[in-house]
Order: C-alpha cells, then structure tokens, then sequence
C-alpha cells in the first residue's frame, strides 16, 4: 500500500449570506482539481468554522462572504484558529470584498483575497502552489 | 517519546487535535499509520459502534443529527465518520454530509470526521475501519459510520459496525427491489424515515414482507421503525431498539460476531500484505511488463498471465 496525501479544503461560509453559488462553484472546481472538499452550508458561526477545521484536519480554508460583515467575522475567526493551534492552515476569502479592505485582511492572516469573477484556474493553481508543507 | 507515540497519548487522552491528525496519517496510509493503530488497538472494543447506511436521499445524515442530540442528552460522548464518494475520474471529493450536522460541531462531547471513500468498494473507505478505532480509543461511548448513498452490494459496513441501521424512504422508486439484493440482509435495525409522507405504511408493510420470508431461527428479528428526522419524532424509539441489540451482542452473540469480524479482519491484513509484496517483487521481472503487452496484443488472457508469473514467484518463494 502506499502513501496518498490528498488535500483536503473547507469551504465555509460565514455570516448571513442568503445563496452560495460562488462558495459551491469554487468547491466544484477544487474537488474536480482532485482535493477533498468539506463543504459545511450556509450561515456558519466562527466557532463552527474553527472547529470543523480542527476536527476535519484541513490544508487549506476558503472563506466566502457575500455580506459584508467580512471586518467583523474574519478576525473572530482567525482568533480562534490561532487559539486551536491552527496556524500552519492556509486561509484564503473570496466573495464581496471591497478593494481597500484587502491590506487589511491580509494582515489578520488570510494569505489572498479572490474577487467576483476570480477564473476557477486561478483559485486551483493558487490551492497547490500554497497547500502548507506537512511532515 | 517518538512522534507517533506522542500521537497515540494524545488520541488516548481525547486531545482533538491528536484524534484529527491520526485520522489523517491513518487515511494517508502515511509510513506511522501501522505503529499507531498497534498503539492504540489495546485501548479500543468499549464504544458501541453503530452504521448508517441505506440509499442516498433516505435522510441518514439528518437521522444521524438527531441521534447523536438524543446520545448527548443520555450523557454519551459521540464520534462520527461520514463517508462520501472519491470521484473515480478526478480523485476528488465533495465531502457534504457535515451540512446536516454543524450545529454539533461545537459540542465538546462530539467529533466529527467526513472521510471519502478514495474508491474502496462496499460504500466505506480503507481507513474508516481504523478510524474508527481511534475514536474508540479517545474515549468515544458510540461511534457512527455513514457510509455512503448505498445501493445494492455497499454491506461492507458489516465488518466495522456492530449494529447496522439500514434507513428507507418512502418514494425513493423502487427502493424494495434494491434491499432485496444485499443490504437486506445486513440490517439489524430498519428504518423507514419521512414517516410522514403517506405512502411510509406500505414501505414498512413490503420490507415486513420481505423479511417474513426469511424464516431461520434467530435470536434477533430486525424490528421495523418509521422516523421523520426532521422532528427528531421516532428517535428515542430507534436508540432503544440499537440499546436492546447492543445488550443482545453482549450477552452472547459477541463473542462469535467479534470473533468473525476478527477473522475477517485478519484475512483483509493479509491479503494487503501479500498483494503488495508479491506485486513489488512481479514487478520487477521484465516478465511482468512483456505480459502486460501481451496481454494489450490478445497474445495472452489476463488470468493466464497471472498464473505463469504468480508460478514463478511462489516457486521462488519456496526454495
């Protein structure tokens, strides 16, 4: 038998979003790329997203948010994250994110924002090139 | 202590983190999984282990919800393993069985793990199995296994769980025909769920059918119970019944499940075993790719080839 690492991937959505079509197509296009995606539904608290990250053992989060609440939301997650001892997992967002919020966002940690219209091929390549290194 | 230890005392002591990233080395059938499912195997055979299973769209993953809520209210901790199919084309997964059961996620007596099936027949993965001994191990009062959307021939749940809860729908076309065939067989528990939709009575009417045909002398008759997951109605119920299968097992039915789970579990270690070593050592005869050319050529059928390199080998392997 051999080894076979898959990357796995959360794709969640936190907050009041009413639809997640992106959220949906971005996972649709990971998972064709090969990697497990967990995807959890709409409307997640932080504290839900954290711990099914923990307990899913992820590479990787996608964080999509259409609501704006993304300055409020974002740091409660990346708190918490850090507080389960999550720091070697890649955080990127995708969603409704305004221009000048992005530097901001960054620094709570989220490695890269994706706006509306972010080619799928795009979200892949960026996925592999940046899964964390696991011994 | 080496890493692999560390892990296992985490797993031991319940630890989260320790639990998930065991699941994961298990999973990846990464060089340490061996050691630490030796680690910890001692430490396991106390949850009671309960499968799902049953065709896709029968409301498993919401049953389930419910099921653990009421464990939860009993005071039992609760691990679940959710197996979701690994597309055979691309190797990924949509793993979506979570969606019903996140407000769980944040219960400390609850861990939840969507696994996917990575193309291992019978409706489970390789590694459900293991995994699932880890959660034993963490110190888990009941562990469930949803296997995935089941058809026909997805009975391998039978070497994992210790009580098996085939769930049906009323509606879901021609479902009777389908249980007929192999999962019928493998129920301990049948649950009819969506009870509330009209025609539910003559679901459990055809499967009673069907099991009265069945006339061996058992010291169990799979009971028939109608669910609506959605109000949680009929759950208690169905916790009851898997109580009274599991006090049956205890009595005297374990010993000799255990001891053919056992067996059969031997059996699958060996073959692995064999497989591959036997395979490495084919593979490096240039017999091996002339054969498979051969064979690609209508020159030699695939049996026949494995019977003259298979020949070799075990004369080899004699001397």
């Amino acid at each position: 038998m051999q080894t076979e690492r898959k990357i796995r991937v959360l794709i969640a959505k936190p907050g009041l979003d009413s639809h997640d079509r992106g959220a949906k197509v971005v996972a649709r296009a990971l998972r064709d790329a090969g990697m497990e995606v967990i995807y959890t539904g709409l409307r997640q608290t932080p504290e839900q997203i954290a711990e099914t990250a923990l307990q899913e053992d992820v590479d990787v989060i996608g964080l999509s948010i259409l609501s704006g609440a993304h300055k409020t939301l974002f740091p409660r997650i990346m708190d918490l994250l850090k507080k389960k001892g999550l720091t070697d997992v890649t955080v990127f967002a995708g969603g409704i994110i305004p221009e000048e919020d992005v530097e901001e966002m960054k620094k709570l940690g989220i490695k890269e924002v994706f706006g509306p219209g972010t080619p799928t091929e795009r979200i892949i390549k960026y996925v592999l090139e940046n899964v964390p290194k696991r011994t | 202590m080496t890493k692999v230890e560390e892990l296992a005392q985490g797993v031991l002591s319940g630890e989260i983190r320790s639990i998930a990233r065991a699941i994961t080395v298990i999973e990846n059938n990464a060089p340490e999984a061996k050691k630490l499912v030796s680690s910890i195997y001692p430490h396991t055979g106390k949850a009671h282990i309960i499968g799902f299973t049953g065709a896709g769209g029968a409301g498993k993953s919401t049953l389930i919800e419910k099921i653990v809520r009421e464990y939860r209210r009993n005071g039992k901790t609760v691990g679940v393993v959710a197996v979701d199919p690994t597309s055979p084309f691309t190797g990924g997964a949509f793993l979506g069985d979570r969606i019903r059961m996140q407000e769980l996620s944040t219960d400390p007596g609850v861990f939840i793990r969507s696994m996917a099936s990575r193309n291992y027949p019978g409706g489970i993965a390789r590694a459900t199995k293991d995994a699932v001994k880890v959660l034993d191990a963490a110190g888990k009062d009941i562990v469930i296994v949803e296997t995935v959307g089941a058809g026909q021939s997805e009975v391998e749940i039978i070497k994992v769980a210790q009580t098996v809860v085939v769930v049906h729908a009323p509606g879901l076309g021609d479902e009777i025909q389908a249980i007929k065939a192999g999962i019928m067989e493998i129920a301990d528990i049948f649950v009819v769920n969506k009870a509330d939709r009209e025609n539910a009575n003559k679901t459990v009417m055809d499967i009673q059918a069907i099991l009265q045909l069945n006339n061996k002398e058992t010291a169990w008759k799979p009971p028939v119970l109608k669910t609506v997951a959605l109000t949680g109605e009929g759950v208690p119920q169905l916790i009851e019944k898997i109580e009274e299968h599991r006090l049956l097992l205890e009595k005297g039915l374990k010993h000799k499940g255990s001891r053919e789970k056992a067996e059969a579990e031997l059996i699958e270690a060996i073959k692995e075993k064999v497989v591959s070593s036997v395979l490495e050592g084919l593979r490096k005869e240039g017999e091996f790719e002339q054969l498979v050319g051969e064979i690609v050529e209508r020159e030699i059928d695939p049996a026949s080839a494995a019977e003259k390199l298979l020949k070799k080998a075990l004369k080899d392997a004699e001397a």
